[in-house]
């Protein structure tokens, strides 16, 4: 089983860590949720362990092998996709010419994962020629998901996926995030929407003030008398 | 109705004719500029330099095949000498790159800083140009000058105006037309030229799809040289080659660009065409048109003429003006590709 | 002012070079250098107050160099009173009808409601407005130019002594760069870089054929100067009687009374050419450090600072509540106004008024290879960068020249690599002009004499 390991995370902007010391750990198959109040350095974790920060300490595996140094984009190459927050799709371009891109480094037939993403997500199919740009919000992360999710990842992370979007876009998206789950990627959330997100994840990690407060199973975390009453609102 | 039809070949003539090569020849000048806005992100104040540069070696091309006697019987000589000037653009872009732009697209400079470093290889090429070639007007056009004189035109219709039609002008258009279409085709239908939009849409996401940033900045090299080159020779066949009227070209091709809608290939295209007919238009002296269309008594006395031809160059600029009031972005909102 | 040791190492070279080419080309040279050096320093401190305070990009410099040249003509040239006699009322009356037009659609745009009406409404008037007033407009230019056209063909101007030019020349410059500014100012710098470079250009065609104003290509010749003249000079005492003090040990070597009136006599025209560019000089130094001084001063003042603010952050200046494009467009002016200063000086040092000698592509960039080789932001940077790229530009003819007939000096001085070479001795200034730019963005991006930082 393939896992993507960070150990011992110290990162931060402009010579100020927003992370200490922090471990994490994504299993194919799994959905792990980053949960945690404002601030709490949830997206900074996970752009440390794309990469997208240097990391003043720690370092990150994939599948045993050390990638602390590799540049994101060729981290892509190894099977690792990230969805990010905003700006996460291509305006200017139709929906399906966003999943050929997210397909760009396949060389082999892509029309097939373009159908199952159609599948996953049929609103997207019926809008296939438009530009992304004039799609609504729960649309876009539709599309932000699926152009991920044509890299055909082992690990796949998402950076807050349901923020801004209605409550119900957003049951969708839990449970069609749970239904790529299934096909055996590895998923990664960074949450606001905690309770919803720790329901459906296999391993939760509360970040407090940059450092691991706690782990457990999603469930676990979610009987927790303390971390119901810190900030799931009781 | 003779009359009409006469007024009609008047304006084809000298207007809508000479407007379309000319609007061509902006518009490629237009899309490079373009181009490399849209996936390099700065205004290249060098653009009309490459488009010189590509033209002289057309040129220096030109002049060897003459040499030895090889041509194209009733077409220009140019066109055989053509691809060696877009390989030594293309080259020029490339080497300006790796050089000096490169480094400042590492560093992430604000786009002012690349646009004053682009001057600076303004300033070197114009200077290797006129090191090579000097300064004075080159005419390089051979072969079959005209494909209707207007005299054969006068004497197929019987009407008063005659119609010319130099090669030049339709070489430019039929080239212009092919070179559109191959560019729109790659833009929208091939892999690669749909990585170059994502690229320029969202270069984050792209890097994120595993695009390969280098790659895509060496094709845009490719196509801005090849652009230009194209531009520039055309312009030199259609009219004459002078380094410093090539110097002064650069101002219209940015018009073009940005009231197009600078990022916009469409909006390049339509911007050429828009620049060149508003120059043409509103320079022209439009007596003839009217002495065909108007009773004898009305006949205008004047030439008619809006402007006289001396503001050429600031009808461009007053168009870039008027288009920024009324909508900042231009006439297809710029951006990407 | 108060410099410090890497200041005066920067004034030392600059001294020690006009000191050298004295000396190995003569002083006379060596003070038209000068001359072009203090105008080119202004001009860079004019574009500097701009870019490097703010950070409002101005490509349009060669617009607001001819301005202030037209200044000139127009503050010195004698009225032509035929031309106003025959033109003036057709130009009041396009004048009128211009305020009128204007006003008309000041108060379109005010009252109407309907946007799409108002564009409407306000095309028409303009158009029509346009017309009426190019009937009359152009029947009086027509007159005024066909009045003595080898001689006159334009109003002429207003017979004022020209080193007023240099004040009214910046309000000029100014003038138009509060119309362009409130267009352009605004755009992103790219954008305003290319606006400006084209309104310039604009500027310049304006000139160039509005010969009624301008007298256009045609050219304006012999304009009145500050200084005295060389002939008048030569004949009188005074001057005659300094130059043989000047040179008394060696005239008082010449036994031979005919040779020393002959040395005497040379040595008088040779003076009096100097006295009149040391004259120039002494003005133009002056003018250069009153706007240094000023320029300082108003960089360390709380507006200096609050400008270097809105330049560092724009987001949160505009949060402090600072109106941006309204600074914006102060600053624009006043680099302008500058700038303007610098061109009626110009047109003073030559006497001549040559619409068709700005070329905004060709010069723009020099001055701003002066501002950003010198050092944005620091007024001190700007004099150095004016003076050391002046006087590249002059002297790399030369230079060049040296190092080719060096390089090929093992060349038959027939071959024709060489021949073309010596040819293209003039353009090795563009070339060594982009290379200077680049290497000072590579190398050292703040330029010779760097922004000083001020904590405050």
């Amino acid at each position: 089983m393939i896992s993507l390991e960070g150990i011992n995370l110290t990162a931060g902007y402009g010579g100020v860590d927003i992370i200490k010391d922090i471990n994490l750990q994504i299993k194919q198959g799994e959905i792990a949720v980053i949960v945690g109040p404002n601030g709490a350095g949830k997206s900074t974790a996970m752009k440390a362990l794309l990469g997208m920060l240097k990391l003043s300490n720690g370092s990150v595996k994939f599948a045993q092998d050390d990638i602390t140094s590799m540049l994101p984009q060729d981290r892509v190459n190894l099977g690792i996709a990230f969805v990010p927050q905003t700006q996460n799709v291509f305006t200017g371009m139709s929906v399906e010419e966003n999943l050929e891109m997210g397909g760009f480094i396949r060389d082999d037939n892509i029309s097939l994962t373009i159908e199952d993403i159609y599948n996953l997500f049929p609103i997207l199919k019926e809008k296939r020629n438009q530009n992304a740009g004039e799609l609504s919000g729960g649309q876009r992360q539709q599309v932000a998901f699926g152009r991920a999710l044509m890299t055909k990842p082992k690990i796949l992370m998402l950076d807050e996926p349901t923020a801004g979007v209605s409550p119900i876009v957003m049951d969708e998206l839990f449970s069609r995030i749970i239904e790529v789950g299934k096909t055996g990627v590895g998923i990664l959330m960074v949450e606001q929407n905690a309770k919803q997100a720790l329901n459906i994840a296999d391993r939760g990690y509360v970040l407090v003030n940059g450092k691991n407060s706690r782990e457990g199973s999603g469930q676990d975390l979610l009987n927790n008398p303390e971390v119901r009453k810190s900030f799931l609102g009781g | 109705m003779i009359d009409f039809i006469n007024s009609i070949v008047v304006l084809l003539n000298f207007v809508i004719i000479p407007g379309l090569s000319y609007g061509s020849q902006l518009a490629l000048g237009a899309l490079g500029v373009t181009f490399v806005y849209a996936v390099l992100r700065f205004a290249n104040f060098a653009h009309g330099e490459l488009m010189s540069f590509g033209a002289m070696i057309t040129i220096l091309f030109t002049w060897f095949f003459q040499s030895q006697n090889i041509g194209l019987g009733l077409l220009p000589t140019a066109i055989i000498a053509l691809p060696f000037g877009i390989l030594a653009t293309i080259i020029l872009g490339l080497l300006s790159d790796k050089f000096v732009f490169k480094y400042y697209r590492k560093q992430k400079s604000v786009p002012v800083v690349l646009a004053m470093v682009s001057i600076g290889v303004m300033f070197v090429v114009n200077a290797i140009i006129r090191i090579v070639v000097g300064t004075e007007t080159i005419k390089f056009s051979d072969g079959q000058k005209f494909i209707m004189k207007a005299k054969q035109f006068k004497a197929m219709t019987g009407l008063n105006e005659g119609l010319a039609l130099k090669s030049s002008q339709v070489i430019t258009i039929l080239i212009t037309i092919l070179l559109l279409t191959f560019t729109f085709w790659f833009l929208q239908k091939t892999k690669t030229g749909k990585s170059m939009r994502a690229f320029s849409d969202n270069e984050d996401l792209a890097l994120l799809s595993g695009i390969n940033p280098d790659r895509v900045v060496f094709i845009t090299w490719l196509i801005v040289g090849t652009l230009a080159c194209v531009a520039g020779t055309l312009y030199g066949l259609d009219k004459s080659y002078k380094p410093i009227i090539y110097l002064n070209l650069v101002l219209p091709v940015f018009a073009s660009a940005i009231v197009g809608g600078i990022g916009s290939p469409f909006g390049a295209v339509v911007g050429g065409y828009v620049i060149a007919f508003s120059e043409i238009m509103v320079t022209y002296a439009y007596k003839k048109f009217f002495k065909y269309l108007l009773p004898e008594s009305l006949e205008p006395s004047s030439l008619v003429q809006l402007l006289s031809t001396d503001y050429k160059f600031a009808v461009s600029f007053t168009i870039l003006v008027i288009v920024l009031l009324i909508r900042p972005s231009g006439i297809f909102k710029g951006k990407v590709l | 002012m108060k410099f410090d040791k890497y200041e005066w190492t920067a004034i030392s070279i600059m001294v020690s070079l006009f000191i050298l080419v004295g000396f190995i080309q003569g002083w006379s040279v060596s003070l038209v250098i000068l001359n072009m050096c203090i105008i080119s320093a202004i001009m860079t401190m004019g574009v500097n107050i701009s870019w490097g305070y703010a950070g409002v990009i101005n490509f349009g410099v060669m617009g607001f160099l001819a301005m202030g040249g037209l200044a000139a003509v127009l503050v010195s040239y004698p009225p032509i009173k035929e031309a106003w006699q025959v033109g003036g009322s057709g130009l009041g009356i396009s004048f009128i009808l211009l305020i009128v037009l204007v006003t008309a659609v000041f108060f379109i745009t005010k009252l109407v409601e309907k946007k799409s009406h108002k564009y409407w409404l306000n095309g028409l008037v303009i158009l029509f407005g346009l017309i009426i007033i190019r009937y009359f407009f152009l029947n009086a230019t027509a007159k005024i130019e066909e009045v003595d056209p080898a001689l006159a063909g334009f109003l002429g101007g207003a017979n004022l002594p020209i080193i007023f030019s240099w004040v009214v020349g910046g309000f000029f410059a100014g003038g138009v760069a509060f119309v362009i500014g409130k267009v352009a100012l605004g755009l992103r710098s790219d954008y305003l870089a290319i606006v400006t470079l084209g309104i310039s250009e604009i500027v310049v065609s304006v000139l160039k054929h509005e010969e009624w104003l301008s007298r256009g290509v045609k050219n304006v010749i012999g304009l009145k100067r500050p200084v005295p003249y060389e002939i008048n000079l030569q004949n009188s005492e005074w001057f005659i009687n300094i130059v043989t003090w000047f040179n008394s040990s060696k005239l008082n070597n010449i036994i031979d009374p005919e040779k020393k009136q002959e040395v005497l006599t040379n040595l008088i025209i040779d003076g009096s050419g100097i006295f009149v560019k040391l004259n120039y000089a002494l003005l133009f130094f002056i003018v250069m450090i009153v706007i240094y001084y000023f320029a300082n001063k108003a960089q360390i003042s709380p507006w200096g600072r609050m400008m270097r603010a809105i330049r560092d952050n724009e987001v949160s200046a505009n949060a402090m509540g600072k109106d941006i494009v309204k600074q914006h467009l102060i600053i624009f002016v006043i680099g302008a106004a500058i700038v303007g200063v610098a061109g009626a000086m110009l047109v003073t040092l030559d006497g001549l008024f040559t619409p068709s000698g700005y070329r905004p592509l060709r010069f723009t960039f020099i001055i701003w290879i002066m501002v950003i080789v010198g050092g944005s932001g620091n007024n001190l940077g700007a004099i150095f960068g004016g003076f050391v790229i002046w006087f590249a530009w002059i002297e790399v003819a030369p230079l060049t020249t040296f190092l080719i007939e060096v390089f090929t000096s093992g060349m038959d001085p027939q071959n024709a690599i060489r021949l073309h070479l010596l040819d293209s001795v003039p353009y090795f200034r563009y070339l060594l002009m982009g290379m200077v730019l680049l290497l000072i963005l590579r190398y050292r991006p703040k330029g010779i004499i760097p922004e000083k930082v001020r904590h405050s």
